[in-house]
């Protein structure tokens, strides 16, 4: 099943497999290790629409609802 | 020659150019904390050599500033040292590649060795010289290991094929080389990780966060109290008697006026005689400077130990409300030390917009340490109560015009993306070299306006300028605010520093009321000089004209209703 980074419940693994954004986006975010075939965990949500937390290749990341959910993972 | 230091964010370059060039360069542990880059020298071989710190990137597509200008810097450099985090090797080696692939000499230090070989990562270093093709020198930044055969090893620098790849053969190649090279031991999560996850979920985050902030609070109390009562206050009493011998012998005059003041009741107190050699060196250094000190110890254990994205993360939801993102809580509370830092670190947040409202919001709601510690003496003479006025009327103030700016400003705030870093243990020594750069800082920094501004204000009453104001401002002053004529110079000496202003409060016998507002305009109604200069580099002229008329109107608005609400509520 695909969903979005946003809507992965904490604890849970799913495989990157698509970025939705145009080039600078892309480039930020495979920056960081989320590219496509990253295994990604989501460690947390903040409330109120905060940033959810991830952990990918042992690095923990930040990022914005808006940003997550325009990142699809395979679960 | 020139050397370019580059690598991802938060892996250490800054350190690794402190140890190269012996110069200061505060190591700390939240990306981003360098984006303009910083010029060094290091004797080379017996030849002087130009070190330069690059902001760090994670590619080198122009995507935002610090990219930008670490592409620009790539075309000038003669030898690249990468500057490569060891505990995530695979996503670092993107940028490694990258740089190879422009040709130029490089030296890859690959650095956090020792936390690396912790978390029970190894890397066969000959094989990945093999691969890369140029030389890889494991390191230890923070403690200096490794430095000197890095410096050894900068003439055994080697280009690069330079060839153009895509990103995807990119990964491909890194992949290659990761499975070559690195073995990760499978192995449980240690006390701190797990203590990462729960200061990052939503309930204990918040438990911990207010726990943390509680507990900061009472050492940072806790130890300038201690240095007050046991160091500061000892030395003054020592040092009064001998002012009090100088005051003897230097008789009535002007002299005496500058240096020692006004005598009160027949004798010297150091917070209302408002002399140089009194007021002057008794406001920074016995009340404002043993509170820096405890209040740049406890943040720069929080920052090193990690804890600071934390709390970004945490606030992120709630900054956004007012045009910020989480970020913005690094400068936020850098200001409550000092203002001056605070204003510099609004450069970590991305667009003009949210800097603008950071430097605002900070300017008008964020008392430093300086005024904090003045404003408990005046407001703290009648309570509690008093104190928290004060701080909740600032705290609402900075949330509704946070949410005011960020309505009426056109754009929207970027999200945060932000890579939260492992906590680490701090390092003692570069702990007490930031605690020392910014202590001396302070010093060096604001005793001179300290003593400048007491002479002004014996210059303006003495010229009697300080009245000529008092009755132009006096419809304002009086009428609005409901304060003495008299308080009209603490405002105007307010802009040069905040502590003496409200120390100029003291000798008023300012009713409760009184206090109470006067600590809050002075708090908003314009920051020190020395902010202000920063504010206008950091701005430029119309946004801090802008910010400028902000703060006024905050101030004499805050101010006013505050007088009224006061004054409704029956109290004096």
């Amino acid at each position: 099943m695909e969903i979005t980074l946003a809507e992965l419940m904490p604890g849970k693994t799913g495989t990157v497999v698509r970025i939705m954004g145009g080039f600078g986006f892309r480039r930020r975010v495979e920056g960081m290790g989320i590219r496509e075939g990253a295994r990604v965990k989501k460690i947390s949500s903040q409330p109120f629409c905060g940033p959810v937390i991830v952990e990918v290749n042992r690095s923990c990341i930040a990022l914005g609802r808006g940003i997550a959910s325009r990142i699809i993972v395979e679960v | 020659m020139k050397i370019l230091l580059m690598g991802n964010p938060n892996v250490g370059k800054s350190v690794i150019f402190s140890r190269l060039t012996g110069s200061n360069v505060i190591a700390s542990n939240y990306p981003g904390t360098t984006i303009e880059f910083t010029k060094g020298k290091l004797r080379l071989y017996g030849k002087e050599a130009e070190l330069i710190d690059v902001p760090g990137v994670y590619s080198l597509e122009p995507i935002s500033k610090a990219e930008e200008v670490a592409v620009e810097m790539l075309k000038e450099g003669d030898v690249i040292i990468n500057v490569v985090d060891a505990t995530h090797l695979e996503r670092n080696l993107y940028l490694t590649l990258q740089l190879l692939e422009s040709g130029k000499p490089m030296v890859v230090a690959l650095n956090m060795w020792d936390e690396a070989k912790h978390n029970g990562i190894s890397i066969d270093i000959e094989k990945l010289e093999k691969l890369l093709g140029i030389p890889v020198v494991p390191t230890v930044a923070i403690s200096g290991e490794g430095i000197k055969n890095l410096v050894e090893r900068i003439k055994e620098a080697k280009r690069g094929a330079k060839k153009k790849r895509s990103d995807e053969e990119r990964w491909n190649e890194i992949l290659k080389i990761i499975k070559e090279v690195q073995t990760i031991e499978h192995r449980h999560h240690t006390i701190l990780e797990r203590l990462s996850d729960a200061s990052l979920s939503p309930i204990s985050g918040i438990i911990i966060a207010i726990g943390v902030l509680f507990l900061t609070f009472e050492v940072i109390r806790f130890i300038g109290e201690g240095l007050i009562s046991y160091i500061f206050d000892p030395i003054f009493e020592h040092y009064l008697a001998v002012v009090t011998k100088l005051s003897n012998h230097l008789g009535e005059g002007i002299l005496h006026d500058i240096l020692i003041g006004e005598l009160i009741n027949g004798e010297i107190d150091f917070l209302q005689s408002m002399g140089l050699l009194t007021t002057g060196l008794y406001v920074p250094f016995a009340m404002v400077l043993p509170y820096v000190f405890s209040f740049y110890l406890a943040l720069g254990f929080l920052e090193d130990f990690g804890y600071l994205p934390r709390v970004a993360v945490l606030v992120d939801g709630m900054l956004h409300k007012l045009g910020l993102h989480g970020s913005a809580v690094i400068p936020m509370l850098l200001a409550m030390g000092c203002n001056v830092p605070g204003a510099l670190a609004t450069r970590i947040l991305e667009t003009n917009r949210q800097r603008f409202i950071a430097a605002t919001l900070m300017s008008v709601c964020i008392p430093c340490m300086a005024q904090l510690a003045i404003i408990t003496s005046l407001v703290g003479r009648f309570g509690g109560m008093g104190l928290s006025i004060v701080f909740t009327t600032l705290f609402i103030t900075w949330v509704l015009l946070g949410i005011l700016l960020n309505k009426v400003l056109a754009g929207e705030s970027p999200e945060i993306f932000l890579e939260v870093p492992p906590y680490r243990m701090p390092y003692y020594k570069a702990l007490l070299k930031k605690l020392w750069m910014m202590v001396s800082g302070f010093i060096k920094d604001a005793s001179p306006f300290v003593l400048l501004g007491v002479a002004i204000v014996n210059l303006l009453y003495t010229l009697g300028i300080i009245e000529i104001i008092g009755d132009l401002a006096s419809p304002l002053i009086v009428g609005l605010l409901g304060l003495p004529k008299q308080a009209v110079g603490a405002l105007v000496i307010g802009f040069l520093r905040k502590d003496v202003a409200v120390g100029m409060l003291f000798p008023l016998n300012l009713s409760f009321k009184q206090s109470v507002v006067a600590s809050v305009v002075l708090a908003m109604y314009f920051p020190c000089v020395a902010t202000f200069v920063v504010l206008l580099r950091e701005l430029g002229v119309r946004d801090l004209i802008k910010a400028s008329c902000i703060m006024i109107t905050a101030a004499m608005l805050v101010g006013g209703l505050l007088n009224f609400i006061l004054g409704i509520g029956g109290l004096p």
